[in-house]
């Protein structure tokens, strides 16, 4: 602030302040309090708003209920809404994603921050970097076509001799998550490299002089040390993957349906915008509750994510 | 228990660039041995070697008797001391020093038990339940001390260990280290740039320049009778006086010079070499009159009274600097700056020595 000030003067550093805070308090938190406000709201036609029926209420989000589906959970049935059932799944699947870019990310972050040497390691970032020129439209189409029964994963599979017949990839969640894994992965791996670069070195061959092997080197040293990037690289593909709308929509398959579809189907194909904001924020309000589950369990503070 | 090490030819190089030259020596179980030598000498790239952190480009090291090629250093009996500790931040320091012990499946009971007697042993009690950041800079010493005994290692690498303590603190664990390893019969040895350590801990030392041993022998020997120019600097300060070796005999020499003719020691390492000779200020003494021999005009440039010795800056007709260290008897009277004098010194306490062990070698 002070530095902006010295090197813009007085009308410059006001408009950018200004400017910070419009698109804040105008562009953020006010359309975002105004969904808040009308997920309490029936959905009524236009002639009633502001009538004696437009009163607050919990009934849209009450919709979630209702249209009970079968759902098995370690071998046993139970009946559960259908949109809660998506609701579940898109969290655990989100979980699921969150955990492979994590034992993507860890190795490879920890080659990039440790073993790999100052030379090789530009070429190796902008390797990392270049499917990001390519839009996540494009990126999320590429996968759909690797992944088509005929398609190369298949073919490449089948050469190999590691399977004989080809395998339906795009069925159930398994292409959503692959595909989300592929957007996502960087998340993940760059605060988990800058927690490894910042470990001292000397740390590593310290637990390693007193005879420790590579995994409780791992495990005793750099684990713990790496904790707050894992954090903070958990937290964002978790996020990320469970508020995606166009990797779903790109390639999901008809049994792996994502619960922001469920919201996009209410606020675009049936106009309820009132009844979409709420599932929203009960999207938004279990993804947190569930990241703060999450850094109870794994003794994360938020401080810790900050940084 | 503890082991020796050979040191067999060992040369190591980055690139095209020779950090280790040819070193070669033998420390024997339960010594306390030294590296000396200036910043970026090699020393820790020796340490590194024989802990197994850095392979060496040539020669062998053998560590009690065993050629180490190929082991890992964690199959080493060797424990390291980083210049930074390395301690682990994230554990209490009962961890840190029974990290070891863990690493060997030894139950948590017996290494909680172990860590306190480590912890005991280098004066720390009551501290097994702190975090690193907690402790002073020297007591974080410690427990890098303790957990490297913790594994009961046959050798004990330092590099530099005291080098981030204050003076005080520092002359105190040097008493402390030279203690607990003669109370635990490792071998030690010991890595510094700063002479007085390595003088006042080691048995031995073997001082370093450019990747080279320069020579290894007890601290009482690399001062007195340093073999070249380099350990004669390095260690402790000289008055250097360029010229040529006129005639010798019976380790004696005459030193043309271009301020006359000195007599100095020719060691037999010097015999047939370009040479300088060099004398210690605290060899040489301040007269009115000239003496018979071994006698400098100089004319006194600056007089430091420094409380137990005096020190006398000065320059010779043809403009060399001259030191010299009078020890201060309380009853004679500081010479004035500015005043004419002479210079002198038993021939016995001037060496004719060449720069450096390798020319000619
Ligand atoms: N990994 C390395 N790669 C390249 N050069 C190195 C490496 N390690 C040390 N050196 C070089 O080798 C020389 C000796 O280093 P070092 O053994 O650390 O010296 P000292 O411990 O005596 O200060 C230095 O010139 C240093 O720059
Ligand atoms: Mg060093």
């Amino acid at each position: 602030m002070h530095d902006l000030y010295r090197r813009y003067g007085k009308g410059l550093t006001y408009t950018f302040i200004g400017l910070t805070f419009f698109w804040l308090i105008v562009l953020v938190v006010l359309p975002d309090f105004k969904l808040l406000e009308a997920s309490f709201r029936p959905y009524l036609p236009v002639a009633d708003i502001g009538g004696p029926k437009d009163v607050y209420s919990l009934g849209n989000y009450a919709q979630i209920f209702g249209n009970e589906v079968p759902f098995s959970i370690f071998g046993i049935e139970v009946m559960i809404a259908a949109r809660i059932k998506v609701f579940i799944l898109t969290i655990f699947y989100s979980g699921v994603v969150t955990l492979i870019t994590f034992l993507l990310a860890y190795p490879l972050s920890f080659y990039l921050a440790k073993v790999a040497s100052g030379k090789t390691l530009p070429t190796l970032f902008l390797l990392l970097f270049v499917p990001l020129w390519v839009s996540e439209v494009l990126r999320s189409f590429a996968w759909y076509i690797i992944l088509t029964l005929k398609g190369p994963l298949n073919a490449l599979l089948m050469t190999l001799g590691l399977i004989s017949k080809e395998i339906r990839w795009i069925d159930g969640y398994s292409p959503v998550v692959i595909t989300l894994v592929y957007a996502y992965v960087l998340f993940m791996l760059f605060p988990l490299y800058n927690a490894m670069q910042s470990l001292d070195s000397n740390q590593i061959e310290a637990a390693e002089d007193l005879g420790s092997p590579w995994w409780r080197t791992h495990l005793r040293v750099i684990l713990p040390h790496a904790k707050p990037g894992i954090a903070s690289g958990a937290v964002m593909v978790f996020m990320l993957s469970a508020g995606s709308l166009l990797v779903p929509a790109i390639i999901n398959s008809t049994t792996g349906n994502w619960f922001t579809q469920t919201i996009q189907g209410i606020m675009l194909e049936g106009q309820d915008w009132n009844a979409g904001a709420a599932f929203a924020f009960m999207l938004l309000l279990f993804c947190t509750l569930a990241v703060s589950v999450a850094m109870r369990v794994f003794r994360v503070k938020l401080s810790d994510i900050a940084k | 228990m503890s082991a020796g090490i050979e040191l067999d030819n060992v040369c190591c190089d980055f690139g095209s660039f020779r950090a280790v030259d040819h070193v070669n020596v033998n420390i024997q179980p339960g010594e306390f041995f030294s590296f000396l030598g200036p910043s970026g000498c090699g020393k820790t790239t020796i340490l590194r070697m024989i802990s197994g952190f850095t392979d060496p480009t040539e020669g062998v090291i053998r560590i009690g008797g065993t050629d180490v090629r190929g082991q890992r250093p964690n199959q080493r009996p060797t424990a390291l001391i980083f210049q930074n500790l390395a301690l682990f931040p994230l554990m209490p320091i009962w961890e840190n020093i029974a990290f070891g012990l863990e690493v060997r499946g030894v139950d948590k009971a017996k290494r909680r038990k172990r860590a306190e007697e480590l912890l005991a042993l280098v004066d720390l009690h009551d501290s097994a339940d702190k975090m690193v950041s907690q402790l002073s800079g020297g007591q974080k010493q410690r427990v890098a001390i303790a957990r490297a005994l913790a594994v009961e290692p046959a050798v004990m690498l330092l590099d530099e260990p005291l080098s981030a303590l204050d003076l005080k603190l520092r002359q105190h664990m040097r008493a402390e280290l030279r203690a607990i390893q003669k109370r635990t019969g490792v071998t030690f040895i010991y890595i510094t740039h700063d002479q007085g350590e390595a003088l006042a801990m080691s048995d031995r030392v073997g001082v370093m320049s450019q990747g080279r041993l320069q020579q290894v022998a007890n601290p009482r020997d690399i001062y007195n009778n340093p073999v070249n120019g380099f350990v004669a600097s390095f260690v402790g300060e000289n008055n250097i006086l360029k010229g040529n070796v006129q005639a010798a005999a019976d380790g004696m020499a005459g030193f043309e010079t271009a301020i006359g003719t000195f007599k100095a020691r020719l060691p037999e390492t010097s015999a047939g070499k370009a040479v300088k000779l060099y004398v210690r200020p605290e060899h040489v003494a301040l007269t009115n009159a000239a003496g018979a021999e071994n006698s400098v005009p100089v004319t006194l440039t600056e007089v430091a009274f420094e409380g137990n010795f005096i020190t006398v800056h000065a320059v010779t007709e043809n403009g060399t600097d001259m030191i010299a260290e009078l020890r201060n008897d309380g009853a004679g009277s500081v010479p004035a700056s500015g005043s004419k004098m002479h210079m002198t010194f038993d021939a016995r306490n001037a060496s004719l020595l060449p720069d450096s062990t390798t020319t000619g070698a």
